[in-house]
């Protein structure tokens, strides 16, 4: 610590009211381990962070059905949102310039990640897990990744290599 | 008479580049003759005004100025931001700020750039919380009256958006202003907590080499930030220039990352999750990457490199014939310390430049607001400005640019910007 830092720290400690008189301040409560499961999830691509659950394509088409179509249209093409998947290839081999989820998303885990918590845009966080669980298996299914019965659970899903992958680049790594 | 002996003063007065540029110390020995021989912009043409009478607000008091929150003079209705786009009905979009109409560094926090996910949601501040979790020995909650009672940092930094000038990509310029092209970046005064302070209250373990912030609103936006940037400055923003901050910047709070792209600058925070890795969320691998013509795309380009922008003259404003007038525009940098060392104006499409003044504080990860004075003859010239900052970077031209990113790039446009300016007085973007 600088000369500058301790008298900061030093001048703190004596302006400031019984609060501050300690050596650090502590206001964070401590979270229980329900509180932080049921906070939120994140999915990172080795697959910590996925929760229990499973699905399959043919289950994730009738969920993809009733709350996605509106708006990514039939099997996830022709609609005012963004396209899912419907074009071969890749981006970043230069057979198509439309980015899709088969054409560019370099981690399968990504859409569970964000499909559990922002979709369907109406309704985030709505989903339960077997359902965003199915509905991964759907949109990797019909960018032709996996086939209709293959499991998709938190064991197959960080498997899985997107096509795109080997396409991206870190600008910053630790 | 007058106006002959401020012409033959402006016939005197040092020429530093090509088209006109003049030295900047003009501002230095301002005076009487300057005054005179300055013009001034116009959103139109303008008559001459007439000899100055006595008018009624000179005579009469009124009762007015004691309302509860100030607005602006109803003669500025027309400084205002972006009408909405259509996107705007389902909560996704942004509005960009009239950088032609203000001067200063600091931005109107009402003016500040917008850029929503999901729309603004209407959090209520008693129930907002913060979890910090993940690779840490104690997860912990923070609500607002406990980050209340840490120490807390004011600073004031620019804060832009990754796709920020996004259209200087696309092959040939948009017939647009410096507002919808570059309204995207403002600098305010943000106060808050420190995240190192929380997060070594939580105790990182050695494993936690980045974080994952999540923020509250529908869209759930979440971005991976490297362990080494939260250390070093991050803050959970909780006041915008004094005042809470506005609910389109993120109120109750916000991360703040100074120098970096807007982005990731995660607005009404709800969570952090130090991790081993980044999370590859959506919205940095297939949104806020740079695609290059090779084919590779570039994730966590997080730095907004040195910039500049000339806000006057732009083309939303018209010059009124030949004679005097002022250059002004913003120069930034999130590079190393984050300072501007100059700013070049060029008046002949880059072909010859010369130092602008600099008018206001050089603070790190601020914006700089910088004037030149020129003198224009009524015929054509290219206006444009480029920064330097005290890493040695200097801000690329677009050509540049493209020969590196391609016309795919779509994020994080740092070149050199060009305004043409007609015979007429009106100006236009150009590439140059």
């Amino acid at each position: 610590m600088s000369m500058r830092k301790h008298l900061l720290a030093a001048a703190l400690i004596v302006t400031s009211g019984a609060a501050l008189a300690q050596d650090k301040a502590q206001f964070g409560r401590p979270a229980t381990p329900e509180e932080v499961e049921s906070w939120s999830i994140t999915v990172a691509p080795d697959g910590v962070g996925l929760p229990h659950g499973s699905g399959t394509a043919k289950q994730g088409e009738a969920v993809y059905a009733a709350k996605c179509q509106g708006c990514h249209g039939e099997k996830g093409k022709g609609g005012s949102a963004l396209q899912l998947a419907g074009i071969k290839g890749t981006v970043g081999a230069r057979d198509t310039t439309v980015k899709t989820i088969g054409t560019f998303w370099p981690y399968a885990t990504t859409i569970f990640d964000y499909v559990f918590t922002s979709m369907p845009y109406q309704e985030t966080k709505s989903l339960t897990h077997d359902e965003t669980y199915a509905l991964t298996a759907y949109l990797l299914y019909l960018n032709e990744i996996i086939g209709e019965n293959d499991v998709i659970d938190a064991q197959t899903l960080p498997k899985i290599k997107m096509p795109n992958r080997d396409y991206f680049i870190e600008h910053i790594k630790e | 008479m007058a106006r002959k002996r401020s012409a033959r003063w402006l016939d005197e007065q040092e020429v530093v580049a090509g088209n006109g540029l003049l030295h900047r110390r003009m501002f230095l020995s301002a005076g009487a003759a300057m005054a005179s021989a300055m013009a001034g912009y116009a959103l139109s043409d303008s008559a001459d005004a007439a000899p100055l009478p006595v008018e009624p607000w000179m005579k009469t008091p009124t009762s007015e100025g004691f309302g509860p929150y100030g607005t602006p003079s109803r003669f500025e209705s027309k400084v205002v931001r972006e009408t909405p786009p259509p996107s705007a009905s389902t909560g996704l979009g942004s509005i960009r700020t009239p950088l032609h109409m203000l001067n200063g560094t600091i931005t109107p926090s009402g003016l500040h750039f917008v850029r929503l996910h999901s729309g603004v949601p209407d959090i209520d501040p008693d129930k907002h919380k913060l979890l910090i979790h993940g690779l840490v020995e104690r997860p912990l909650i923070f609500t607002l009256d406990a980050l209340a009672k840490y120490p807390m940092e004011s600073r004031i930094y620019f804060l832009e958006c990754g796709g920020n000038s996004q259209t200087l990509y696309q092959k040939d310029p948009i017939r647009a202003g410096v507002q919808r092209i570059h309204g995207q970046i403002c600098c305010s005064d943000w106060t808050g907590v420190r995240v190192s302070t929380l997060l070594e209250e939580c105790g990182v373990k050695a494993a936690g080499k980045w974080i994952v912030a999540e923020g509250a609103d529908a869209s759930g936006m979440a971005r991976s930030v490297p362990m080494s940037k939260i250390m070093d400055d991050a803050l959970i923003a909780l006041y915008q220039n004094g005042e809470r901050l506005r609910p389109e910047n993120g109120y109750p709070m916000r991360l703040f990352l100074p120098g970096h792209q807007g982005n990731t600058n995660v607005k009404y925070l709800r969570r952090i999750k130090v991790t081993e890795g980044p999370t590859h969320t959506r919205d940095e691998t297939s949104r806020y990457s740079i695609l290059r013509p090779d084919g590779k795309t570039v994730q966590f380009f997080l730095v907004m490199e040195a910039k500049s922008v000339i806000t006057q003259p732009a083309p939303e404003l018209k010059l009124q014939g030949p004679g005097l007038y002022k250059i002004t525009g913003l120069a930034w940098s999130g590079r190393g310390r984050g300072i501007v060392r100059k700013v070049e104006v060029s008046a002949d499409g880059g072909k010859s430049w010369a130092e602008a003044a600099i008018q206001s504080q050089v603070l790190p990860k601020a914006l700089v607001r910088f004037q030149m004075p020129w003198r224009w003859d009524g015929q054509p010239a290219v206006l444009q400005s480029r920064c330097t900052d005290d890493t040695g970077y200097v801000q690329w031209t677009r050509a540049a640019m493209i020969a590196e990113r391609g016309l795919t790039g779509n994020y994080m446009p740092n070149c050199i910007t060009s305004w043409a300016v007609n015979p007429n007085g009106e100006v236009s973007h150009v590439y140059a």
